[in-house]
């Protein structure tokens, strides 16, 4: 049973006031995620706009263990927290590694991969604002095509790497898929996933409104759009069996699937896309949504 | 066991011993030549059971670091060893390791940097991260290099910098010598458990080595809290202080097994020594055959052992090399474009000294090379010859070079 908005936890800690940009979607999931772990965890944090939020010495905006880690390592310093953890005797502390999508996508793949092949016991949860955000809108390997960044003026040729598809190939027991602008989504998987041990990957689309380039204030209806779009899928993986949740199992009911057209107008990395990258951008999303729904309905049987 | 042993093993398996005798609680592996028996050999009493550790097989050195900074972030006492390649990889995690403060204890078994590639010994690779903020010790046979890591975990964990105990690849890590191996009660009674400074507690959450700016900024209590320069001025003070601590951990350590190793350097023959020869690690070892060789010709010449080369005991070389006549100074490293680096650091530490005598740099043992007596004796008088025809700055000798 999916959790209801009202019925999230009220303790909060995320602490009121961060160095975010405004309308960043990082902090709505950050929210949802660290009620999850009911504040029992310790953070594993590479450089990112993570690390802006969390504020600078000596102060913090997050009322949990958080420990700064290097770029590459992150899933590394995870393994080594939980390491720790277990040879000190100390139980009952979630290893919660987070990193964006350069971190993860490109730099941090090694150590993620390492991690995820010894089953390392770690939630690893990858925030994906699309770029490198924090350094100026460069693009990531998880960056979409047509989206133009600080490296990529006319826009990138090349489709996103499937994390959550790589991560599912390395067998773990769980993997997910969310959305920062659905917050009781994103507070379900991590519950769940705090409940397995293993190495557990989320993947938590972040929309950016500095580097998509929308109005603060449309956050989480440019979130929500790229759910209805089929662009971002929210579904999980648990041990091998898949199911679509949320917005996106509904979706896949009642077929109301949104263009892709309608979604990059509403952003101005994708202005002036011609309109056969728009066509591919909709061939692979429906060939993957295709994929997904047909999952979703092999393994409901 | 109850009583001390000898083993007859190599410098890897002492290395190995040493960190099961540490009781070492998480292990982050990863294979390199000439390093790899370290890591086999824990990776083997773990599995039965001989030493309780986690030991985490990484996928590359950056991990191994990565696994063991995390780890001793969390309060767990940690090992790891590389070499060349391995330590140049995981670099920024040398750097964090240190800016960190955190007492991890890693064995570099010195290798040739590539490329051309060579797995063979010289010390480029820990020379090459001497200012990462490290404490670097360097060993001259197997038994110093178990009885160094034990001391290094002292240092470690009394100072909060990461020491690193370099012995060099193949002439130490695969050559067999007897070895004493003390009592883990002994060990234990040596090495109090470690506690760290700042605790993982959910209940007390802390946000570790996050951002820091220029500038001192206060805290929520309005108190002022240091810049980055402060940071790095108290991590300075540390290693300053580590002048002090390593020998006193060396004489501790000489008091409880009867072995100590002379702190910062150690010496052979030099009280009467005119022409003093400087090295580290087991170069030094076939510099004193070199000095039996020249007494017996009548050359009045003995080593000075660099032991610590970070910090770098410049007090007790200008100290012992005051009122000499000549210095050699024998580097299996070299700071490219201009010299071997402790020949940099001795003459610095020289620099309008009183009675500092010339020191003339030679480059021997560069990838694996043979640096044998007969060869470190030739330099000497060779370096000796220079100076009776009134040389007093010289470039540096690259011994037994066939270009």
């Amino acid at each position: 049973m999916a959790t209801g908005i009202t019925d999230l936890p009220t303790g909060e800690f995320v602490l009121p006031g961060n160095r975010a940009c405004a309308g960043c979607a990082l902090g709505i999931g950050l929210r949802a995620i660290t009620k999850a772990l009911d504040g029992k965890l310790v953070m594993a944090v590479p450089a990112s706009c993570l690390t802006v939020l969390g504020g600078m010495y000596p102060t913090s905006s997050v009322a949990v263990p958080w420990v700064n880690v290097v770029f590459a390592s992150t899933a590394a310093a995870a393994s080594g927290l939980a390491a720790g953890l277990k040879a000190t005797g100390r139980d009952g502390i979630t290893v919660l590694a987070m990193a964006g999508d350069g971190g993860t996508a490109d730099m941090g793949i090694q150590a993620l991969s390492g991690a995820a092949e010894r089953n390392a016991d770690i939630i690893y949860l990858c925030y994906d604002n699309e770029a490198y955000m924090n350094t100026g809108t460069q693009r990531s390997g998880a960056t979409p095509q047509g989206a133009r960044t600080t490296t990529t003026w006319n826009g990138k040729r090349e489709n996103p790497k499937d994390l959550p598809r790589i991560m599912e190939a390395h067998g773990i027991p769980y993997v997910a898929s969310t959305s920062a602008v659905y917050p009781t989504d994103v507070y379900d998987k991590v519950a769940k996933a705090r409940g397995i041990s293993g190495t557990r990957y989320i993947h938590m689309n972040t929309p950016c409104p500095s580097g998509w380039t929308f109005e603060p204030k449309d956050t989480v209806a440019i979130g929500k759009l790229a759910v209805d779009a089929g662009l971002v899928v929210l579904y999980e993986v648990e041990d091998g069996r898949f199911r679509l949740t949320g917005r996106s199992a509904s979706l896949a009911k009642s077929g109301k699937r949104k263009m892709v057209a309608e979604y990059v107008a509403t952003q101005g990395r994708f202005r002036g896309i011609a309109e056969e990258t728009v066509a591919s951008v909709q061939a692979w999303a429906d060939e993957r949504w295709d994929g997904f729904v047909s999952r979703h309905e092999a393994d409901a049987r | 066991m109850s009583e001390t042993t000898t083993a007859v093993i190599t410098g890897n398996e002492a290395a190995a011993t040493a960190a099961r005798l540490a009781r070492v609680q998480v292990i982050g592996a990863y294979p390199i030549t000439p390093q790899s028996t370290v890591v086999e050999t824990l990776s083997k009493w773990v599995q039965s059971g001989e030493l309780a550790a986690e030991f985490v097989t990484v996928e590359s050195e950056h991990s191994a670091l990565a696994v063991c900074i995390a780890a001793s972030t969390v309060g767990a006492r940690v090992f790891t060893a590389t070499s060349a390649n391995g330590l140049a990889y995981m670099n920024e995690q040398v750097w964090w390791a240190a800016g960190a403060r955190l007492p991890i204890v890693m064995g570099c078994v010195n290798r040739a940097m590539s490329a051309p590639w060579s797995v063979l010994n010289d010390q480029q690779d820990s020379m090459s991260v001497r200012d990462a903020g490290w404490v670097q010790l360097f060993c001259r046979d197997n038994q110093e290099i178990l009885d160094t890591f034990l001391q290094a975990y002292r240092i470690a964990e009394q100072l909060r910098v990461p020491v690193m105990v370099c012995y060099d690849g193949f002439l130490l890590s695969h050559t067999v010598m007897p070895v004493r191996i003390p009592p883990s009660a002994e060990v234990d009674a040596f090495l109090p458990r470690y506690e760290p400074d700042v605790p993982i507690d959910p209940a007390d959450p802390r946000n570790l080595n996050p951002v820091t700016m220029a500038e001192p900024r206060a805290d929520r209590d309005g108190e002022l809290r240091g810049g980055y320069m402060e940071l790095r001025a108290r991590h300075q003070r540390a290693l300053l202080d580590a002048i002090e601590v390593i020998p006193e951990v060396d004489a501790g350590f000489g008091e409880r097994f009867g072995r100590s190793w002379g702190g910062l350097t150690w010496e052979y023959r030099l009280g009467d020594a005119e022409t003093v020869l400087i090295a580290a690690g087991s170069l030094g070892m076939e510099l004193t055959v070199a000095v039996d060789a020249l007494r017996a010709e009548g050359v009045p010449v003995g080593v000075l052992g660099i032991r610590t080369y970070r910090p770098f005991p410049e007090q007790a070389v200008r100290g012992k090399l005051a009122g000499r006549k000549l210095a050699v100074v024998f580097d299996k490293a070299l700071s490219y474009g201009y010299q071997g680096p402790i020949c940099g650091d001795v003459r610095a530490a020289l620099l309008s000294a009183e009675g500092a005598p010339p020191t003339f740099g030679c480059i021997c043992g560069l990838g694996g090379r043979d640096v044998n007596a007969e060869r470190l004796a030739g330099a000497v008088r060779r370096a000796l010859q220079d100076f009776g025809d009134g040389v007093r700055i010289r470039e540096p000798e690259w011994l037994d070079l066939k270009l």
